[in-house]
């Protein structure tokens, strides 16, 4: 007991003061900031790499293009939607996925800092370590997803030709946070894998990169099964198909209760929280490194 | 100065059982649980410097990453700074400072500067603090020219000052120092190790440091826990092992004239030179000066010397032989 009257009698003043709940969060983004911008002022010190890898994924996201464009050409309809529809669903998840990609893309790196045992060091700061590992890169050259998927997006929106209701227009801007989250979340527990399985990282990938595909669609096309598994184990189809629902106004050809379509927000929320508990839970396995 | 005399480290009967799986087959494994850490109690107070020793493997690192909630333990108790590590590991690290010798904290393609100030938005440094702080640090620690450097090009022994100021700039009270002087020069070591005694001496930080090199120890600290197979088989003075695990003393001794070899118990010639004559013996079976006394009696001295055994030896020794009477053996039971 004598001990930990000892630690409460250190002088106060050699912290700041811990403000309350909202001083913490304004903390936590201006660390952030301040973070990132350490990692992106590092890349941009090797311009040439960073320009080389920003062609490179541009490139790569104009190929990706041309395949739609030509799956379009040859598809005037796919299961009921038509083209612009679908247009509309994949711009929208390609979009969350790209600024997913761009925020915690470098958890596909997390495995090997597990393995090499740096993660030590995530573990004896002041602040979470899944913070940490999130704040710790911002790969830019990534942002070229999301330019490919907000010109797809306004070429739909140009052809749909929807009635904006105050709604559709709350449900359009959220689309995009709860899409990020939804993905975080799925990213977050396939990496906490590797906590136990230091080398599950394709197992990982497959959920992160294959849900991003899957969601790119909406759900019909596929089988009953695949939907399923969609709908509610990795809540893909909440991403897009279900909110998108409403943003178009269209019922859902499969029938599912209309309370799906608005329970994208809850979804999130209830991910992320998963994917923190899931983390921590983690992090009381790790076994770090020999030395 | 800050307050010293109450426990900032405290230990008791702490455990790690790691469980590995071992082929025993072409296809057949099992899997064997290994305790790293094997019931290792022990109190700092603060404002000690404690060298933390043992071979590879030995638990070293295991217990630093429990002490600094890395790991968690398997049992027992540990509180640091009045904190239980594993679960309150980010209040915790506003109370320590961490500097591994094989991992980097700061940022590698920054300035030294840019990771400091990093540091200070993380742990929230007053800014007063922080500028005296660091100023000190670079003075202390000659860090001036490295401070708008990309830490990748400094060298290593600047890359660990600059490590070991980084874990200094939120005034811890407790530093953990995981072989922080592999692959210095002896210039850079040195200084890294006044850097320490300093810190210790006028701060009152509380060091724990594990190292390899025993030197290290005998340099810095007054007392030395040693661990093997993940149990501590020493806590005591750093001096006093001498006496604790004995070790032959020599007394060499120069008569006015050639002898032959002197026959005194407990001791045994080892050579003799012309007038000078090497005795060895045990701290434990006769007295130094009960030997010097016999050796006056048999002939006239005319100077004497007792060298004592060297420290970094009769560690070499226990790690490699164990303790007198304690048959540490493999810790690992297959489950």
């Amino acid at each position: 007991m004598d001990d930990r009257l000892a630690a409460r009698s250190r002088p106060a003043s050699r912290f700041q003061a811990v403000p309350g709940c909202f001083g913490l969060l304004r903390w936590r983004a201006a660390l952030y900031v301040h973070l990132i911008g350490a990692r992106v002022r590092a890349q941009l010190q090797y311009r040439l790499s960073f320009a080389l890898d920003l062609a490179g994924t541009c490139f790569i996201t104009f190929v990706d293009f041309l395949a739609i464009v030509v799956l379009f050409a040859h598809l005037p309809r796919l299961a009921g939607w038509s083209l612009p529809e679908v247009a509309f669903f994949y711009a929208m998840a390609t979009f969350s996925f790209g600024l997913t990609d761009l925020i915690v893309g470098h958890l596909d790196e997390f495995p090997r800092s597990i393995r090499t045992g740096a993660f030590d060091l995530f573990l004896v700061r002041p602040v979470g370590s899944l913070f940490l590992v999130v704040s710790s890169d911002l790969a830019l050259r990534r942002i070229g997803k999301m330019i490919q998927a907000t010109v797809i997006l306004l070429y739909a929106l140009g052809r749909l030709h929807i009635t904006w209701t105050p709604v559709r227009v709350a449900m359009l801007i959220t689309m995009i946070p709860t899409g990020v989250a939804i993905y975080s979340g799925v990213w977050i527990i396939a990496m906490t894998v590797t906590f136990w399985a230091v080398e599950a990282r394709e197992v990982s990938n497959s959920f992160t990169y294959g849900g991003s595909f899957l969601a790119s669609y909406p759900i019909n096309i596929f089988g009953g099964w695949t939907r399923r598994l969609l709908a509610f184990v990795i809540p893909m189809a909440f991403v897009s198909y279900f909110p998108g629902l409403v943003v178009l106004g269209r019922p859902d050809p499969l029938g599912a209760p209309v309370f799906l379509q608005y329970a994208t927000p809850v979804v999130a929320v209830a991910l992320l929280l998963l994917a923190m508990q899931m983390w921590s839970i983690g992090v009381r396995h790790y076994r770090s490194t020999g030395s | 100065m800050r307050r010293s005399g109450h426990a900032v480290i405290k230990v008791d009967e702490l455990r790690k059982t790691f469980t590995r799986t071992r082929a025993t087959g072409r296809l057949r494994r099992e899997r064997v649980a290994v305790e790293a850490v094997d019931g290792v109690s022990f109190t700092v107070q603060a404002g000690e410097m404690v060298g933390y020793i043992g071979p590879n493997g030995a638990g070293k690192s295991t217990t630093i990453k429990m002490l600094t909630g890395i790991l968690v333990p398997s049992s027992g108790l540990v509180r640091v700074a009045g904190l239980e590590p594993a679960k309150q590991r980010t209040d915790l690290a506003r109370h320590i400072g961490v500097v591994f010798g094989q991992r980097r904290q700061l940022w590698w393609d920054l300035p030294l500067r840019d990771s400091f100030d990093l540091l200070r938005y993380m742990y929230r440094v007053p800014p007063e603090r922080f500028r005296h702080n660091l100023d000190r640090l670079i003075d202390l620690l000659d860090l001036g020219p490295c401070l708008d450097v990309a830490v990748r090009q400094l060298s290593l022994g600047q890359l660990m000052r600059g490590e070991v100021a980084a874990a200094l700039l939120h005034d811890p009270e407790v530093v953990f120092l995981d072989e922080p002087t592999i692959g210095l020069d002896v210039v850079s070591k040195g200084r890294l190790l006044e850097f320490l005694q300093s810190i210790n001496k006028e701060s009152g930080v509380t060091v724990l440091l594990t190292t390899h090199d025993i030197a290290d120890v005998e340099r810095l600290c007054e007392r030395m826990l040693i661990i093997d197979h993940g149990r501590v088989i020493y806590d005591g003075g750093v001096e006093e092992v001498r006496e604790a695990f004995g070790g032959e003393r020599m007394l060499i001794v120069d008569l006015e004239t050639a002898a032959p070899p002197l026959a005194i118990e407990g001791t045994r010639v080892e050579r003799v030179e012309g007038a000078r004559q090497w005795l060895r013996f045990r701290r434990s079976e006769v007295s130094a000066a009960r030997v010097v006394a016999e050796v006056a009696a048999q002939a006239p001295v005319v100077d004497l010397s007792i060298e004592e055994p060297e420290i970094e030896e009769i560690v070499r020794r226990i790690y490699l032989e164990g303790l007198p009477g304690n048959h540490a053996t493999d810790n690992s039971r297959v489950l």
